[in-house]
């Protein structure tokens, strides 16, 4: 639905899109739908967010890019994932290989566990060029190097040969992300890089991707549960729940006039330290089990507006401004009302 | 750390104690040492924690002096021997007079003598040279079907259990199979159908019987690490970043599974020395003029009523070393115990 409303968009200048993905995994207890017909786009250059609760689809997408859904128990069963013209889910795996850490490379959420403790430094990090860039072990070896001074490592080369152990869990998710950019990949997946990193950490991690970023022009996928990360780190933002796309606007749009009442409840759930008083807001109930969906909206049980009609019929994907697309029965409605309040607020 | 409210707070925890210390008590600030960010405090190896642990461990360490004396000492024995006697195990007097056995420290005319500290055996060969040889082989053995089983039960392993599914079932049902046969009649069944007519043929075909059989073990060792690692996200890191499937076994998950297989593997290496013993004592195994300890118990059981040495010397150097050796793998074990790591 979506790539129809999109389809006059310039097609040189997207890198990735994604269309109307599927990702079930098959368990005792069902048809988990983890993924179900999410779709978006990325242009070059461009950081998007994807935001949503913890099982709600984010990082199965992201593996679904990659093709490293664990199978079995799951499967990519339907959709399209187009990047720079190829249909990643036609290749052969041999040919995806070729583009994992070449032109996608991915950070992951844990540092302490996402470097191999058997290794040196030097040869996990030479392992991705000489496999690559075709590197000699010399020239390798002075890419890493190079790689390390990069993300801010002190006296790279003569922590080049340590071993993962010997590193703070800061300095290994640095590892990590010079890792995943020394084949200066187009698109860089990072899924929650920051969680397991206390919050002074989490910022230089944060300013390192975005100073990187802008030096080497490589696109961004920054999965996050942290709404203050994707508005100071994202152009675009895909607001996940339940394996579906609940909302997608640019980012300053989506903060400014939500059009979902999800994303309502989200940005309602975030303390903000100058004007709040009281108990902090709370989306009541818990999310769904993604194996027995009801026919209805997913969030309707736990939505303050919703009517019989929400826990008959699935809701349209509506687009309440440009590019601005909210999966909700009301979604016009909630955008009005988002647009209201905002104007209210900058009088007061 | 989890913070407990204050009420159920634990006392003895220094840390939470801190917190409450009246600014009097306050630690004097040159006590605290203050790290840098990006310096720490050199760290110990992995390797290096594990020999500091295993060098605390006295019964461990005498297994390794010993392990390692028996190996030097039947290694450079021999020639040693020949230059000082003119002894080697394979020469028999020519004269007629030294048909039987003599004593330790004993000429043939019974007088004290150095010539043979362990005397002889039947046919007036030197036995410390013989228990030597038998050394040499027994270990040669116990180290190369280890190694053989090492090489076939470690590939085995990680790649059934990294590959899983379907693969993993078929190949761990072939080693439940090989499990269920008796193995001991197995190798008796092959050295026998393969008898090779040279001494050293035979020698290799027991290296080969022995390996053959002894991965098993090793291979459901190996799977159960792998399982465990597979799902590990430097696994998955490194699948993210194009690296192969084969390399990814061998490069990445392999070396994680070292500590377990190596104490597994000394503990092979007498398992193995007892079963050869135990082929040689039968007489499948090495054959004359070649020597193992198994093979010259053998002997010596025959006359143990009247040359009791050939049993005892052959036999206490084997118990001895078959011992250091148990230290020895029990001592890695300790050492490299996974839930003992800080």
């Amino acid at each position: 639905m979506l790539s129809t409303r999109r389809c006059e968009l310039n097609m040189s200048n997207t890198l990735l899109s994604v269309k109307n993905l599927k990702t079930y995994f098959e368990t005792d207890d069902g048809t988990v739908k983890a993924v179900d017909g999410v779709s978006f786009e990325l242009e070059k250059g461009e950081t998007l967010g994807i935001v949503g609760e913890s099982g709600s689809g984010k990082s199965v997408t992201n593996l679904s890019i990659i093709r490293l859904v664990p199978d079995p128990p799951g499967k990519i069963v339907g959709g399209e994932i187009q990047f720079t013209g190829q249909n990643l889910l036609q290749l052969s795996e041999e040919e995806v290989r070729k583009i994992r850490g070449r032109r996608i490379s991915m950070i992951f959420q844990d540092p302490m566990t996402s470097l191999n403790p058997f290794m040196k430094i030097s040869r996990q990090l030479m392992e991705m060029t000489q496999l690559h860039l075709g590197h000699t072990r010399a020239q390798a070896y002075e890419h890493a190097v190079k790689m390390l001074e990069t993300v801010g490592i002190p006296d790279a080369r003569s922590r080049v040969d340590d071993y993962p152990h010997e590193f703070s869990g800061g300095m290994r998710q640095r590892v990590m992300i010079a890792m995943a950019l020394s084949c200066e990949p187009e698109l860089l997946i990072a899924d929650e890089p920051t969680t397991a990193l206390d919050v002074t950490i989490q910022a230089q991690i944060l300013e390192l991707i975005r100073k990187l970023k802008q030096k080497t022009g490589t696109s961004v996928i920054l999965i996050t549960h942290d709404l203050g990360v994707v508005a100071g780190m994202t152009d675009h933002v895909v607001v996940m729940y339940a394996g579906k796309v609940f909302e997608q606007a640019r980012t300053a749009e989506l903060f400014a006039v939500p059009g979902n009442p999800y994303t309502k409840g989200l940005l309602r759930s975030v303390p903000d330290p100058t004007s709040e008083q009281g108990k902090l807001y709370q989306i009541p109930g818990l999310p769904p089990d993604v194996a027995h969906l009801k026919p209805g909206c997913p969030f309707a049980p736990r939505c303050e507006r919703a009517t019989s009609i929400c826990r008959e019929e699935f809701p349209p994907f509506v687009e309440v401004s440009k590019d601005h697309y909210s999966l909700c029965h009301f979604g016009d409605d909630v955008y009005r009302e988002s647009q209201a309040e905002a104007a209210r607020k900058a009088t007061a | 750390m989890k913070e407990d409210p204050p009420e159920i707070r634990n006392t003895t925890n220094g840390e939470s104690d801190l917190i409450h210390t009246p600014p009097e008590f306050a630690v004097a600030e040159g006590d605290i040492h203050v790290l840098p960010e990006d310096e720490f405090v050199a760290g110990t190896s992995l390797w290096k924690d594990a020999w500091r642990r295993l060098l605390k461990n006295k019964l461990a360490v005498f297994g390794l002096i010993v392990v390692t004396l028996t190996a030097i000492i039947s290694l450079i024995g021999p020639p040693l021997i020949k230059s000082a006697t003119g002894y080697t195990y394979d020469y028999i007097p020519s004269d007629v007079m030294l048909i039987k056995s003599i004593p330790p420290f004993k000429s043939a005319a019974g007088s004290f003598s150095w010539s043979h500290p362990m005397g002889t055996d039947n046919s007036g060969r030197d036995l410390l040279a013989r228990v030597l040889l038998g050394g040499r082989i027994s270990l040669m053995v116990g180290i190369i079907s280890t190694f053989v089983s090492l090489i076939i039960g470690v590939s085995y392993g990680a790649i059934a259990g990294y590959l899983g599914g379907r693969i993993d079932n078929w190949m761990m049902r072939i080693v439940d199979v090989l499990y269920s046969l008796p193995y001991v009649i197995l190798v008796i069944v092959l050295l026998a159908v393969f008898r090779s007519s040279t001494a050293v043929g035979q020698l290799i075909l027991l290296f080969v019987a022995l390996g053959s059989v002894s991965w098993l073990t090793m291979a459901r060792i190996v799977r159960g690490q792998v399982l465990s690692l597979k799902n590990q996200e430097f696994v998955l890191a490194a699948r993210a970043t194009g690296v192969s499937t084969g390399r990814i076994i061998f490069r990445h998950v392999v070396p994680n599974t070292l500590g377990p297989v190596i104490v597994y593997a000394t503990l092979t290496i007498p398992q193995v020395m007892l079963t050869e013993a135990f082929l040689s004592f039968l007489g499948f195994g090495v054959q004359p003029p070649l020597a193992s300890w198994g093979s010259l118990a053998a002997e010596g059981i025959q006359n143990i009523g009247i040359f009791p040495w050939q049993l005892i010397f052959p036999g206490v150097t084997m118990a001895l070393t078959l011992f250091s050796l148990n230290f020895l793998g029990d001592g890695l074990r300790d050492a490299l115990d996974p839930q003992m790591r800080t």
